[in-house]
C-alpha cells in the first residue's frame, strides 16, 4: 500500500496547547499564586493557637459529655418556632417571588426600567445572606419571630424569583403564541400559557429553599429573631457544654429530616 | 516493534499465534459464561465470533486480555500464558493486544491526538504520559495512522465532537498505535448505522491483513460476518459450536448456533456482501 | 342515530390521586397555617406600634454614610482574602476527602466515616461552625478561614465524590486494555473526566465563601460582618446602609464573574 517513491513526512511533535494558550495558562497559575499568597499574607495566623487547637478541642468535646437530656422540655418550643419561622418565611417568599419573577424576566417585563427594577430587586434580595437580613429585621420589627419569618422571607424572594424568572424566559414560544392568538389578555395569557410551564420548577425550588431556610431559621436566634439559635447561643455563653450537645443533636436531627422530606417530596413531583 | 514479521503459516515448532486452552469462566452466582473453550490461531485471520446474546463472546474477548478474570483454562499468546500474570507482567503483556470497542471507549474530553497517542501509554512512563510528552516516532507514527484511517487533519478535534463512524476509526488507531501482535474487536459496529458499519469492517479487515496479525472480533451481525471474515467461530451457551469457513455457515449450522430462524436472507445478504468486497 | 349526552362540566384532575386527598392536603395546609400563626404569638399591637419606629430607622439609614469608607474597605478585604484562602484550603483537603468518600473507590468503612463527615459538615450552619472556630481560635479572621475552608472543603468533597462515582468506564477500561499504569490510568481517563465540574465548582464555591465570608462576622469570626455587625449595636444605621450596600455590590460582582468563568470554560 506504500506509494512507490513517495514516502510521506508526518510531523513528530505534536502539543495539545498552542504556544499563546500555554502562556494564558501559566498566567492563570501565576495569577492564582499570587492570589493565594496575598490571601494568607494579611492573616494574621498565630500559629501558637494551631498548636493548642487539638488539645482545646478534645477538652471541648469532652465538657459536651454526657448531653444533658433535661434541657430537651426547654428547647422543644423553640424548635417548633423555628419550623414556623422557616415554613411561613418560604410561604411568604414564594407569594412574593411570582409578581417579581414576572417582573424580572425579559420577554414578561413592561418595559426596560420595570427589568431593571426587577433584577435589581433580585439581586438586592439574593446578596444579603438570611442572618443578615435578621439584623435589619430586627433593628425593625424588634427581636422576635416576626424578624425571623421577614428575614427568611426577603433571603428567598431573590432565590426562588430568579430561578422563577430564568423558566419564563425560557418558555416555549409557541405554547404563548398560541394562547395569544385566541385573543386572550396579558394577564390571562401569563395564566394559562407561562404559569404551567413554569409551576413544577417553582414548587421544586420552593420545596428546595424551604430545607434550606429551616437550616438559615436555626441561627437566626443569634440575631435575636426567634427559633432555638437564641438558645444555643445562650448555652455556649454560659459554658454549659452539655447542653450545647443537646441543642445540636435536635438542630442536627431537625435539618437531617427536612432535608429527607424534601429530597422525598421533590422526586415524588418530577 | 517486536521481532520479525511472522509468516503467513507458523513455522512448525514455532508456538502459535495464539492458543486457548480449556477456557471457562463462572460467574459468582452460578452462571457458566464459558465453559471449557479451546481455540488456535496458528496463521493471521480474521476471526469473527458469533452466537446470540449470553452465549459468551464477550466474556471471551475480554478474557484473552483478562479485563475479566478467567476461572479456569489457559491463554497462550505467542508462548505467553496471559492466565497467572502478576500485574506488571500483564501490562506488558496487554501492550501486545489491541482492543477495539463497541461504544468506542474514547475519553471523550480529551483530543483524536491524546485518544491515538493513548495506545502507547504502556510504552513510557508516568510523567511522559503527564506531560503528554510522546517520543517523536509515536507522533508522526500516530500521524501516519489517522492518515490511513481517512482521519487526516482531526488530530485537534475534541473525541466528543466526531460521529460514531469517526470515533470507531479514532479507536482503531489507538488500538494499532500498540502495534499489537493480536487485535481484539468487540462489537465495533452494534453502534454504528449499516453503511459505516461495513466501512469501519472493511477497514479493521485491510488493516489486520496488512500488518499479518490475527484478529478476533467478536459480531452479532451474521452477514458481515461472512463477508469481511476467514474464519468463523459460533459459541453456544459457553461452548463452541461451530469452527469453520464462512462458507460452512449453513441454515442447519446457524440453527444449531442460535435457534430456529429463516436463515436464507441472511446467507443471501452474505454472498451478495462478499460479491461486493471482491 | 340517538345524540348521545355530553357531560357539561369539566373538572381537571387533582393533585395527589383523589378529590378527597387533596381536600385533605389543603385543608391541612390552612389549619397549619393558622396554627402557626397562633402558636407564635405574635403581638400585632407591638408590631403594628413598631411602624412609626421602623420608619424612623429607615429614614436614618438614608443617605448611607460612606464616610468611615476607610473601616469599610478593611473589612471587605478582609473578607474578601479570608474567602480566596478558604476556598483553595478547602480545594486541597477536599481531594483526599472526596476520593474517600467515591463508592467506587474506597473500601466501605473509609467510605462510611466520609460520607458522614460531610453530612455533618453540610448540616451544620456555618454560624455554628464559626462559634466553635472562635472559641478555639480567637476571635478575628483566622477562624473564619477555618470555618469557610471546612465549609468548603466538605462541599467540594462531595461534588467530587459524586463526579468519580458518575466516570463513565469505558474509556477507563479502554486505558487498562493498551498496558498503562495505575497513575497513567487516572490521570488519562479518569481526571479529564472529573476536572471540567470540578473547576467550575471551586469557582461557585469562591463565590459563595464570598457571601458567607460577611456573616460570619457577627460571630466573631472576622470580616466586614464583624463591623456590620457593630455599626447595627450602635445604632449607626447610614453606615449600616453604606456597608450593607457594599455587601450587596461585592456579592453580586462575585456572582456575576463566576458566571462569566464558568462560562468560558464551557
Amino acid at each position: 500500500m506504500s506509494e512507490a517513491g513517495v514516502a510521506k513526512r508526518y510531523p513528530e511533535v505534536w502539543r495539545r496547547r498552542s504556544p499563546r494558550e500555554s502562556a494564558l495558562g501559566w498566567l492563570w497559575t501565576a495569577t492564582i499564586a499570587l492570589a493565594a499568597a496575598w490571601s494568607v499574607s494579611a492573616l494574621d495566623i498565630e500559629w501558637a493557637f494551631f498548636a493548642d487547637a487539638h488539645v482545646q478541642a478534645l477538652d471541648l468535646v469532652q465538657r459536651m459529655w454526657p448531653p444533658r437530656w433535661s434541657y430537651l422540655p426547654t428547647i422543644v418550643r423553640p424548635l417548633i418556632e423555628t419550623l414556623h419561622i422557616a415554613t411561613l418565611g418560604t410561604a411568604i417568599a414564594l407569594v412574593l417571588s411570582v409578581p417579581l419573577a414576572f417582573l424580572a424576566a425579559r420577554n414578561t417585563t413592561a418595559n426596560g426600567l420595570t427589568w431593571a427594577i426587577g433584577r435589581a430587586l433580585l439581586v438586592a434580595s439574593r446578596s444579603v445572606n438570611t442572618v443578615i437580613w435578621g439584623l435589619v429585621f430586627v433593628a425593625i420589627f424588634g427581636p422576635g419571630p416576626v424578624a425571623g419569618i421577614a428575614a427568611v422571607a426577603a433571603r428567598s424572594v431573590g432565590f426562588l424569583a430568579k430561578l422563577m424568572a430564568e423558566a419564563i424566559e425560557e418558555a416555549d414560544r409557541g405554547q404563548i403564541e398560541a394562547v395569544q392568538a385566541t385573543g386572550a389578555s396579558t394577564a390571562q395569557v401569563y395564566l394559562a400559557a407561562v404559569l404551567p410551564q413554569v409551576m413544577p420548577v417553582l414548587i421544586g425550588t420552593t420545596i428546595y429553599r424551604w430545607d434550606i431556610n429551616v437550616r438559615e431559621s436555626s441561627v437566626l436566634g443569634f440575631v435575636g429573631a426567634g427559633g432555638i439559635g437564641l438558645y444555643l447561643y445562650a448555652s455556649i455563653n454560659q459554658f454549659a457544654w452539655q447542653q450545647v450537645l443537646v441543642v445540636l443533636t435536635t438542630i442536627l436531627v431537625v435539618v437531617l429530616l427536612s432535608e429527607a422530606l424534601s429530597a422525598y417530596a421533590r422526586a415524588r413531583i418530577t | 516493534m517486536t521481532g520479525g514479521e511472522p509468516p503467513a503459516t507458523a513455522a512448525a515448532g514455532a508456538p502459535m499465534l495464539l492458543a486457548i486452552e480449556a477456557l471457562t469462566k463462572v460467574y459468582p452466582g452460578g452462571q457458566r459464561a464459558l465453559d471449557s473453550v479451546s481455540l488456535t490461531v496458528e496463521r493471521p485471520e480474521v476471526i469473527a465470533v458469533v452466537g446470540s446474546s449470553g452465549a459468551g463472546k464477550s466474556t471471551l474477548i475480554r478474557c484473552i486480555n483478562r479485563l475479566v478474570e478467567p476461572t479456569s483454562g489457559h491463554v497462550r499468546l505467542g508462548g505467553l500464558d496471559m492466565v497467572g500474570l502478576k500485574r506488571r507482567e500483564l501490562r506488558e503483556a496487554r501492550r501486545r493486544i489491541g482492543m477495539i470497542f463497541q461504544e468506542f471507549n474514547l475519553v471523550e474530553r480529551l483530543t483524536v491526538m491524546e485518544n491515538v497517542l493513548s495506545g502507547r501509554l504502556g510504552f513510557v512512563g508516568f510523567l511522559a504520559a503527564l506531560a503528554r510528552r510522546f517520543p517523536p516516532r509515536d507522533v508522526s507514527g500516530a500521524y501516519a495512522l489517522l492518515d490511513r484511517v481517512g482521519l487526516a487533519g482531526f488530530e485537534n478535534a475534541r473525541a466528543d465532537a466526531l460521529s460514531g463512524g469517526q470515533r470507531q476509526r479514532v479507536g482503531i488507531a489507538r488500538a494499532l498505535m500498540q502495534d499489537p501482535d493480536l487485535l481484539l474487536v468487540d462489537e465495533p459496529t452494534a453502534s454504528l448505522d449499516p453503511k459505516t458499519a461495513r466501512q469501519i469492517m472493511r477497514l479493521i479487515r485491510s488493516l489486520a491483513l496488512e500488518r499479518q496479525r490475527p484478529a478476533l472480533i467478536n459480531i452479532h451481525d451474521v452477514a458481515l460476518a461472512q463477508a469481511f471474515s476467514d474464519r468463523v467461530v459460533g459459541l453456544k451457551a459457553g461452548r463452541v459450536a461451530f469452527d469453520g469457513p464462512p462458507q460452512a455457515l449453513t441454515p442447519e449450522v446457524l440453527t444449531e448456533i442460535y435457534g430456529v430462524e429463516d436463515w436464507s436472507q441472511t446467507i443471501r445478504r452474505a454472498d451478495d456482501e462478499a460479491e461486493a468486497t471482491q | 342515530m340517538s345524540a348521545a349526552a355530553y357531560p357539561t362540566v369539566w373538572r381537571p384532575p387533582a393533585l395527589f390521586g383523589s378529590r378527597t386527598r387533596q381536600r385533605i392536603a389543603v385543608s391541612c395546609g390552612i389549619a397549619y397555617f393558622v396554627w402557626s400563626i397562633i402558636d407564635l404569638n405574635v403581638d400585632v399591637a407591638r408590631m403594628l406600634a413598631g411602624f412609626p419606629r421602623a420608619l424612623n430607622m429607615l429614614g436614618r439609614m438614608f443617605p448611607p454614610d460612606f464616610g468611615r469608607w476607610a473601616l469599610l474597605l478593611d473589612g471587605m478585604v478582609e473578607s474578601l482574602q479570608m474567602a480566596l484562602a478558604a476556598t483553595l484550603v478547602g480545594a486541597l483537603l477536599s481531594v483526599p476527602l472526596g476520593l474517600a468518600a467515591a463508592r467506587n473507590l474506597a473500601p466501605k468503612p473509609i467510605y462510611v466515616v466520609a460520607r458522614g463527615f460531610i453530612v455533618l459538615g453540610r448540616t451544620l450552619h456555618e454560624v455554628i461552625i464559626a462559634i466553635f472556630c472562635v472559641k478555639l481560635f480567637g476571635f478575628g479572621p483566622v477562624a473564619g478561614l477555618i470555618t469557610l475552608g471546612f465549609a468548603s472543603a466538605v462541599f467540594l468533597a462531595k461534588m467530587l465524590a459524586e463526579d468519580i462515582e458518575n466516570v463513565r468506564l469505558g474509556p477507563v477500561e479502554a486505558i487498562r486494555a493498551t498496558g498503562a499504569g495505575f497513575g497513567q490510568m487516572v490521570t488519562y481517563s479518569i481526571v479529564p473526566q472529573v476536572l471540567a465540574r470540578t473547576v467550575g465548582m471551586l469557582i461557585y464555591r469562591l463565590d459563595a465563601n464570598v457571601r458567607h465570608s460577611t456573616v460570619i462576622g457577627i460571630v466573631g469570626a472576622g470580616g466586614i460582618g464583624q463591623t456590620l455587625s457593630a455599626s447595627f449595636s450602635r445604632y449607626d444605621y447610614d453606615f449600616s446602609a453604606a456597608i450593607l450596600l457594599s455587601i450587596i455590590a461585592l456579592v453580586a460582582l462575585g456572582e456575576g464573574f463566576s458566571d462569566w468563568v464558568r462560562r468560558k470554560l464551557r
